[in-house]
């Protein structure tokens, strides 16, 4: 089973799409994300400089001084108590240093806070949950899971928005390349934007501890060419897949107990607790990105979640056999 | 090693003339100051969460500013004030008398309290449970009243001991220090006063 | 006659014989400033290696990707402990020792002031310790869920609401931390009365020595710091069990409001918890390189900044949780500011070194691999100031590397100095050096190994408290070198438990005054008697045995 968590973030490919799974906060593809590098790379420039000064006259100051074998130890160096210019200046250099680095970081933090959506903007609400992401588009009226479909924007024009709470505990959007964090808190509202530069899909963690499963509640924003993004949309616009030979398959579902907790839509499942299934067929991963989606996994993870997501909050439903391979060949159908 | 005249000289009467604080007033002093800061923080919590809560009662429903006995509690400062200057100039039956006034008004402010808890929590059924304003307000009056108990138990072992002819008059830098925090629980009042019964009220 | 009574012609105190209760019971009963110390500072190593070995094993679990050493429950159970653990019964005791040994026998008096409320303060602090462990047996409370606390060191809300972490095991932390704080409240007031009340005559402020300044000011912090965790906890704890609705956010009380109490808290802690490091080198520098502290009123004054506008700049924890521009830059700048007083400390300090004698034994190693590493603690520190590059640096790997290498190459590097430097004083006999060596060396190298690396798994998106990760993001290399370097730190630590050991059982005899010290305790028998001195001394400079050892030109004609 964890052989399959393990392979769960490396096969996982959208076709035409490539992933980046090396979340280097330095190699950003998004304006928020670029802003905090220059940031960041002045200030590294900065501190470096002053580490190489001030660790260079320590390094020096004990080699030079280090006591040699050949001097007598009742002999005193001479008493130095103190000299208030050189104080003074080691002093004032650093006041000086740090208005400048006060000054980057508010030029940034206005830059990135500041900044206010155009009218036109896709406007994304995620939803924290222990240990999973709900997605909603409220202009589109669609909700999903844990995959963030976002239009990729080369020149930056039309950025996506999206409005962070949670309904539990606190938990931290962070996509590397794209932007720095912000916390989903309860009964709050964040807001924040990214504008992919380029297609692909882009992977995070959340950055906040919520619990057993932190570790394993992992996130992808997937950026699209504006007419993919779009075909998709469409797509999960559509009512849940209904084809006849999965009717039976549909009904064993329906008689199960997993309509308490989740949703698809048009069906008797009207469950709010777990994510959405409405077109679970169109995301790549599972359970938060601990499984690739497809056939031997998503029995695998009905017929014992806990294996694959310890702790987490979908229990075992103890599915016979038969169960097992209707209700898949059912989610199988949710297109 | 050579004795030092030169040290040794001065330092005879640099002995003489070394004085420092006392202890004790120190020791008071930055526990009072601790204290402040516990207070302080509760005082933030209340004022933060007023108009925060989201179901009935409401202060504005449920509260009376308890007027006669905070003037109780005030004038308790000044009483034991009244109870020091007796002591100092060690007449015992003033300091007495004093001493027990201050532990009658304390009492009282205590009762006080007692009968607005009981009305509230049994007929306006507001608990600490209920809502932000009933976890607030009894946090923060309640860690006030606590403090009075507090300050009452050492003010009646001072009583109890002098009626039974222990020499209280020794232990006057004692008795100094506790009036010093029964102020402080005093002025701590004016504070939860303002912030409960004037600016939350309307809430 | 009132001198200095110097270490010549004293009468050899005789040395009692006690059976083993006996002694017991002295130990148990003492309010005697010295034994206490000795007993924080013990009980603190004790802590120091429970929690290190905690470590141990988080680093063996996360050495390579989808490891299975222990479970998530577990994982998460073993970070809170080490966190807590490390914090309040490691460094906060490690304060209190000190100050607790040190202080009287620096400013020349025969005890604390308040030498009862002093023996109160260690016994509450224990008492602390055994409830916060004592949740791995009883954790499991009413509800039956959980052992040991699983909800990080600084336990937001909500997940520390009943809802979200059953069991008792969250109140025996808070409880924990709360019954400690009380025995750290109690000390700090202690120390500050002491240095204020007690001072040996002719002793004014400004010839305190500077070990005594430091943790006055770091008392002082105390004072105003700890109060706001004793609230937060005390509302947590309602909120538990009374179902009051402080931090419940259904009831419309706010998540934020924790995080702002125990940040107002949480990073003047940091601060208390760096002073004693701070504390020894202004004392084991000048005696190692033979010259007096550089710039010492300057020092003093950069302790006192630190002291107030660390109390300004709390939020700086907090640069994700959505706050408006204003307080993010507000917050950002005070906490950059910090650095301007912190670098004249590193930069006195060096001046001090500059035009010395430089002696190479293992006190000063310790000291200069502080100066090195808390430079770069404290550059990571400003990089983490600044706001938006901490936006993607928070709650990353790269912070773990900036506060072990600010705890570690810090503050533990600071207290080594410190025990290889008193020791003698406290044992009468020497620690050996070339087991020192060893140790300085193993434990740096070790120490550098694990967290330098762990800075870059931080910069490639690294999210700390996680209890496993994928392969194939660029973490794996880094995090198996980082655990690696557990064991030369261990091997290290080891070599100094047994140095301990040794040493105080066939050490070689110390003498009074093996480093040819300046401050008074110098002038104290090795182990000093309970009176400490039998002549209170009078003092004329902030270097009264430098005065006495060199007639011709003493300190005082220089004040
Ligand atoms: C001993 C403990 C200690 C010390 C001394 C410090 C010192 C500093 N710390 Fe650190 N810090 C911690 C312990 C400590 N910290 C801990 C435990 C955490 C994590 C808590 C948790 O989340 O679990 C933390 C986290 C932490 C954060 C939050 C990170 C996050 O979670 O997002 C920040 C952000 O600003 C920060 C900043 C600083 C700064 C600016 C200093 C400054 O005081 C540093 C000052 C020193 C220097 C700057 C170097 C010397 C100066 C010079 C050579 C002069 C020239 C320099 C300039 C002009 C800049 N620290
Ligand atoms: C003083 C503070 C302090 C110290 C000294 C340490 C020391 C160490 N810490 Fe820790 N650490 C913290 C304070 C400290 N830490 C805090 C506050 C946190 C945050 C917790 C949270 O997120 O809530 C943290 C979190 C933390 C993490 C992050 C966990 C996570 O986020 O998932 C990691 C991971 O590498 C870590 C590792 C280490 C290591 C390897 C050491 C090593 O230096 C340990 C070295 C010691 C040993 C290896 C033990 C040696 C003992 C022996 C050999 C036994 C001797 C034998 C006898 C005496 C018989 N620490
Ligand atoms: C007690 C509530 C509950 C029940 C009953 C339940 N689930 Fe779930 N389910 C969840 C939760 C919570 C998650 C999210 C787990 C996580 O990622 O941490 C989930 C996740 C899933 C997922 C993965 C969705 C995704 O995009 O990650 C699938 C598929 C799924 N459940 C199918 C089922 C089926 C089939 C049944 C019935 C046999 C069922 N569930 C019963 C709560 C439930
Ligand atoms: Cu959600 Cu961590
Ligand atoms: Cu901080």
């Amino acid at each position: 089973m964890f052989t399959y968590a393990l392979n769960a973030l490396l096969q996982v490919q959208v076709p035409g799409i490539t992933e980046r799974r090396i979340t280097d906060i330095f190699k950003p593809l998004a304006t928020p994300g670029e802003a905090e590098r220059q940031a960041a790379f002045l200030t590294l420039a900065i501190t470096g400089a002053i580490f190489i000064v001030v660790g260079g006259l320590i390094i020096y100051t004990v080699w030079r001084f280090r006591r040699r074998a050949d001097d007598d130890s009742r002999q005193e160096p001479p008493q130095v108590y103190g000299s208030n210019q050189i104080e003074a200046a080691w002093t004032i250099i650093p006041i000086l240093i740090v208005f400048v680095l006060i000054g980057v970081s508010a030029r940034v933090i206005a830059s990135v806070q500041n900044a206010s959506p155009p009218p036109k903007a896709l406007k994304i609400r995620l939803i924290g949950h222990q240990w999973w992401w709900e997605v909603q588009y409220p202009d589109y009226g669609i909700v999903t899971a844990n995959e963030i479909h976002v239009p990729a924007t080369p020149d930056g024009k039309n950025a996506t928005y999206l409005e962070l709470t949670s309904v539990d505990v606190i938990h931290s959007f962070w996509i590397p390349q794209l932007a720095g964090k912000m916390d989903l808190i309860p009964n709050r509202t964040n807001y924040m934007w990214i504008d992919p530069r380029e297609p692909g899909v882009y992977v995070g963690n959340c950055a906040e501890y919520c619990g057993t499963q932190h570790a394993n509640m992992l996130l992808r924003v997937i950026a699209q060419a504006p007419q993919d993004f779009k075909t998709w949309t469409l797509g999960q616009q559509q009512p849940a897949g209904n084809d006849a030979q999965a009717s039976g398959a549909k009904a064993m579902f329906n008689s199960l107990a997993c309509v308490n907790c989740h949703l698809v839509r048009g069906t008797p499942s009207v469950g709010k607790f777990g994510p959405d299934l409405t077109h679970l067929m169109s995301r790549q991963t599972i359970g938060a990105g601990v499984l690739v989606n497809d056939a031997k996994n998503l029995r695998a993870w009905v017929n014992d979640p806990q294996e694959a997501k310890p702790g987490c909050f979908m229990p075992s439903m103890k599915l016979t056999d038969h169960e097992l391979d209707e209700v898949v060949s059912y989610l199988q159908s949710l297109k | 090693m050579a004795e030092d005249t030169v040290i040794t000289a001065d330092a005879l009467q640099m002995e003489r003339t070394w004085t420092l604080p006392d202890r004790g007033t120190v020791g008071v002093i930055f526990l009072i100051i601790t204290e402040t800061v516990l207070f302080s923080m509760f005082v933030a919590a209340y004022l933060i969460y007023i108009g925060k809560s989201l179901t009935a009662p409401f202060p504005k429903d449920v509260l009376e500013r308890p007027y006669f006995a905070s003037i109780c509690l005030f004038s308790s400062s000044a009483t034991i004030v009244f109870a020091e200057h007796a002591l100092k100039k060690s007449k015992l039956g003033i300091f007495k008398l004093w001493w027990l006034v201050t532990i009658l008004l304390g009492g009282y402010f205590l009762f006080a309290t007692g009968t607005e808890w009981h009305k509230l929590i049994y007929e306006d059924h507001l608990t600490i449970s209920t809502n932000l304003f009933g976890t607030t307000f009894y946090s923060l009056v309640g860690l006030h009243a606590s403090h009075v108990i507090v300050g009452l138990i050492f003010l009646l072992i001072v009583f109890v001991t002098t009626m039974l002819g222990f020499p209280i008059h020794t232990q006057e830098r004692r008795v100094k220090f506790l009036s010093w925090y029964w102020h402080f629980v005093d002025a701590v009042w004016v504070v939860v006063f303002t912030v409960v019964y004037i600016i939350g009220l309307k809430s | 006659m009132a001198t200095i009574d110097y270490p010549l012609d004293r009468p050899e105190p005789i040395a009692p014989e006690f059976s083993f209760s006996e002694t017991l019971y002295n130990w148990v009963a003492t309010v005697d400033h010295k034994r206490l110390g000795l007993m924080y500072v013990v009980s603190a190593l004790f802590f120091l290696v429970v929690a290190g070995i905690m470590a141990s094993v988080i680093r063996l679990q996360l050495a390579v990707p989808n490891n299975h050493v222990v479970g998530p429950d577990t994982f998460n159970r073993l970070f809170t402990m080490h966190g807590t653990t490390m914090v309040f019964l490691v460094g906060m005791p490690m304060v209190a020792g000190f100050s607790n040994y040190l202080v009287p026998l620096m400013i020349g008096a025969r005890d604390m002031a308040f030498p009862r409320l002093n023996a109160f303060g260690f016994w509450i602090f224990l008492l602390g310790g055994f409830l916060l462990y004592f949740s791995y047996i009883g954790g499991g409370g009413l509800s039956g869920a959980g052992s040991a606390p699983d909800v990080g060191w600084f336990a937001y809300a909500p997940l520390t609401s009943k809802a979200f972490s059953r069991g008792a095991a969250t109140d025996y932390w808070a409880l924990g931390v709360l019954v400690s704080g009380v025995g750290s409240i109690a000390s700090a007031i202690n120390v500050i009365a002491t240095a204020f009340c007690l001072r040996c005559p002719g002793m004014t402020l400004s010839r305190m020595p500077m070990f005594v300044w430091v943790m006055v000011v770091d008392s002082w912090i105390i004072l105003v710091a700890l109060p706001p965790l004793s609230a937060a906890q005390i509302m947590l704890e309602l909120d538990r069990n009374l179902g009051a609705n402080f931090f419940d956010t259904q009831a419309g009380g706010s998540a934020v409001l924790w995080q702002h109490l125990f940040w107002i808290f949480g990073h003047p802690e940091v601060y208390i918890l760096i002073f004693p490091a701070f504390a020894i080198l202004s004392e084991v520098i000048p005696i190692f390189s033979r010259k007096p502290l550089f710039g010492r009123p300057a020092m003093v004054g950069a302790v006192v900044a630190i002291g107030f506008i660390s109390l300004g700049v709390w939020a700086h924890h907090m640069f994700a949780i959505g706050m408006t521009s204003w307080s993010n830059t507000f917050f950002a700048a005070s906490s950059m500011l910090v650095g301007v007083p912190t670098g004249i400390k590193i930069f006195n300090w060096t001046a001090t070194m500059y035009g010395g004698k430089l002696r190479m034994r293992t006190p000063l190693l310790f000291c200069i691999a502080f100066l090195l590493q808390f430079l770069v603690a404290g550059l990571t520190g400003i990089m983490l100031a600044v706001a938006p590059f901490d936006w993607q640096l928070h709650d990353s790997y790269f912070v773990v590397a900036h506060f072990h290498f600010t705890l570690i190459g810090g503050l533990v590097f600071g207290l080594f100095a410190g025990m290889y430097y008193w020791f003698p004083k406290v044992s009468g006999k020497m620690l050996s050096e070339t087991l020192g060596k060893w140790h300085f060396w193993l434990f740096c190298i070790g120490f550098n190994m694990t967290f330098i690396t762990l800075h870059f798994a931080g910069l490639l998106g690294m999210p700390r408290r996680i209890y496993t990760y994928y392969p194939g993001r660029g973490w794996d290399t880094l995090n198996l070198v980082a655990s690696l370097g557990v064991i030369p730190q261990a091997a290290g630590l080891l070599c100094f438990v047994w140095n301990i050991v040794r040493s105080s059982l066939r050490g070689a005899p110390a003498g009074d005054d093996p480093w040819d010290g300046w401050t008074l305790e110098w002038a104290t028998p090795s182990p000093p008697p309970e009176y400490n001195f039998e002549k209170l001394p009078v003092v004329r400079s902030s270097r009264p045995l430098w005065d006495l050892k060199h007639p011709q030109d003493p300190d005082w004609k220089f004040e």
